[in-house]
């Protein structure tokens, strides 16, 4: 009962009302049968439910992105795969439980797959350090994907993060460089690389993760450069005009997706996927699979070229031509 | 010298944001908000001459022209002085060898930002007060005996934030620099990603790096050199995959602002915390180079990087 967002209340209200219902079959309408009132409440609720939803502001999914309840990397885990064998350890320091990663069979396919994980409670978002993971997460990650690369499984990259830890240790052994050369290190693994934002995409430390042939985001997760609360203090001075940040950032999946910086919007269920997470987890590894299959036709060389097109490609500005010395705004060609 | 000496003056972040340390929110000159005057540049060279600076590290007042002449090193305590890009490649390259490219690309407003004031403003500002059109300048040199594809980054232009500008003038110079067979040498410092193009400005680090990744597998080396400030979403992506990473003395090197981690963790950051100094000690940085012997060094190193085996087989 718990954890209800704001916008989420007329629904609740509904939700309640109907169990009061059930509960007392006596107490409906007079003028209509109980079985009547039922099916006119239920009607109302999913009206209710699809008129909020349709009109989510971005600040509204973000809170959804956020949600305690929303399944995480290890529910996807759990119901979109199966013959889960998590691995541990970056060879070098320690492990980061703020990173998950293993071998496990994504429909037939044997994949390696990795992910950031947050906590349910508080005794276990201290062991996943509320799934902001330390230099050792992102080195842990990127031996797992280079042991996927000599094996050759591909490799399903889940993010859900706030962003990489902003700490002493951290710091100390060079988180930064942790993420760079993950993104340089991707660009030349040879087998499928699937990433989808299920949660938060929290700047550097979600793209750590994220150089993939195909990037999907969750409908109500976002994928941000910094977080709207940090663009909030930057810009408005005010971390509580988060809102509007959001806003102007366009963060959401459609956003992205207008803008062409990712590959497929995944829906979730109507009221978010913590509402569901067995459908969601569904309609994720269908998506997931789509994918897969595609590329796992493509030649190593094909997976490699298409990916660094793909990156290759973000980004507008504008480029004087230098015979007529007119400004045109350009962009890479779309591959 | 003291680490909140960095902290506050240079950077300037009033932010708390993990990944990204933010460019300063209002020009750093104080003549921005006034008009400025055609393209207004105040360098002190503009100012009647006989102007002295007092160093900020040792208190010194150091007179402007042996400043210039000493390329911005306090001639007491080796202080580094922000150099513009322009003089730092002056600096570097043999007289009349560098062949800009890309010169007259910049920024557009994507997403049209509707913050306090339109991006589009704001280039237009920092473009006027610097004379600058992005906050990067790549081109192919000469160092030595050396043709070399150099990028020098520019704090002055909005805190040297990266966005699509940087990240496609310097992934084009990286390109070019595979093709061609050349060495790489990129001089760092911003503020991180540019957060008034988004995810676009995420994305720049993605790409980059991607361009790099072929560099290397090309064998070529490639050379970075950190200067105050680097940091976030310039850190975590070319800054920090060098052959060699070199750094200036000083500088403030990290991913993270402090005061986003002094809040995050509630915890006393250690002495000289993201310094180049200390970075050294936590074993980051190749060395650390002063900016009067960065040239010398530079040519040294890549002596040795293109003077292997590989150069002797004819690659
Ligand atoms: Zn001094």
């Amino acid at each position: 009962m718990k954890h209800h967002l704001d916008f989420e209340k007329p629904i609740i209200e509904l939700q309640n009302k109907l169990a009061e219902l059930k509960k007392h079959p006596e107490a409906h309408s007079l003028d209509i049968s109980f079985a009547e009132e039922v099916a006119l409440i239920e009607k109302k609720l999913e009206e209710t439910k699809r008129q909020i939803f349709l009109n989510l502001s971005a600040w509204d999914r973000i809170k959804i992105a956020r949600h305690p309840k929303r399944p995480f990397t290890l529910d996807y885990i759990r119901h979109a795969f199966s013959d889960f064998s998590e691995l541990h350890g970056d060879r070098l320091f320690a492990e980061d439980r703020a990173v998950v990663g293993g071998f496990a069979c994504l429909g037939p396919h044997k994949v390696m797959v990795i992910g950031t994980q947050k906590g349910r409670d508080t005794k276990e978002n201290i062991l996943r350090n509320f799934g902001s993971a330390h230099p050792e997460g992102y080195r842990k990650a990127l031996r797992l994907m280079k042991l996927a690369n000599k094996f050759g499984l591909p490799i399903i990259s889940l993010i859900d993060t706030a962003g990489a830890y902003p700490g002493i240790g951290a710091e100390e052994r060079h988180i930064a460089e942790a993420i760079a050369v993950n993104l340089r290190e991707m660009m030349l693994l040879e087998v499928p690389i699937i990433a989808a934002v299920i949660g938060e995409g929290g700047s550097g430390g979600a793209l750590g993760i994220g150089v993939a042939n195909r990037v999907l985001i969750l409908e109500n997760a976002y994928y941000s450069v910094i977080s709207p609360e940090g663009c909030a203090a930057i810009l408005w001075k005010d971390r509580a005009a988060a809102a509007k940040a959001a806003q102007a950032l366009k963060i959401t999946a459609r956003d992205l997706l207008a803008l062409g910086l990712v590959d497929e919007v995944v829906p979730e269920p109507l009221g978010g996927a913590h509402t569901d997470p067995e459908t969601c987890a569904e309609t994720l590894k269908a998506a997931l699979l789509k994918h897969l299959e595609e590329i796992l036709a493509w030649s190593p060389a094909e997976r490699l070229k298409q990916r660094y097109e793909k990156f290759r490609r973000f980004g507008h500005y504008l480029e004087k031509r230098p015979t007529t010395g007119e400004a045109v705004e350009a962009q890479s060609p779309k591959t | 010298m003291s680490t909140t000496s960095f902290t506050k003056k240079t950077l300037g972040l009033e932010t708390t944001e993990p990944a990204l340390t933010p460019p300063p929110a209002a020009p750093p000159v104080s003549s921005f908000n006034k008009k400025p005057k055609l393209a207004a540049k105040p360098k002190k060279r503009e100012i009647p001459e006989g102007l002295w600076t007092k160093c900020p590290k040792c208190g010194t007042m150091v007179f402007d022209k042996e400043l210039d002449e000493n390329l911005k090193v306090c001639l007491q305590c080796e202080h580094h002085f922000p150099i513009s890009a322009r003089e730092r490649i002056h600096s570097l390259v043999e007289t009349c060898t560098f062949e800009e490219m890309d010169a007259d690309m910049t920024s557009v407003d994507v997403l049209q930002f509707t913050g306090v004031a339109s991006y589009t403003s704001k280039l237009q500002d920092y473009q006027r007060a610097t004379g600058l059109k992005d906050a990067v300048i790549t081109g192919i040199c000469r160092m030595g005996p050396h043709r070399v594809a150099l990028g020098v980054m520019d704090f002055s232009f909005l805190g040297g934030s990266m966005g699509s500008v940087v990240g496609e003038k310097l992934t084009r110079l990286i390109e070019r620099a595979t093709e061609k067979t050349l060495p790489l040498i990129i001089i760092s410092t911003s503020g991180g990603a540019r957060m008034y193009e988004g995810m676009f400005s995420l994305m720049q680090m993605a790409k980059t790096c991607a361009a790099l990744a072929y560099h290397a597998q090309a064998r070529l080396p490639y050379i970075s050199v950190l200067t105050h400030p680097t940091t976030a979403g310039v850190m975590a992506s070319y800054a920090s995959v060098g052959d060699l990473i070199i750094a200036e003395p000083g500088a403030m090197i990290g991913f993270a602002g402090p005061r986003v981690i002094k809040d995050t963790t509630q915890a006393e950051l250690p002495p000289g915390f993201q310094t180049a100094e200390f970075l050294l000690d936590h074993g980051l940085i190749d060395a650390i180079i002063s900016r009067n012997q960065m040239k010398a060094q530079l040519i040294k190193y890549l002596d040795y990087l293109t003077g292997g085996q590989k150069a002797a087989a004819g690659l």
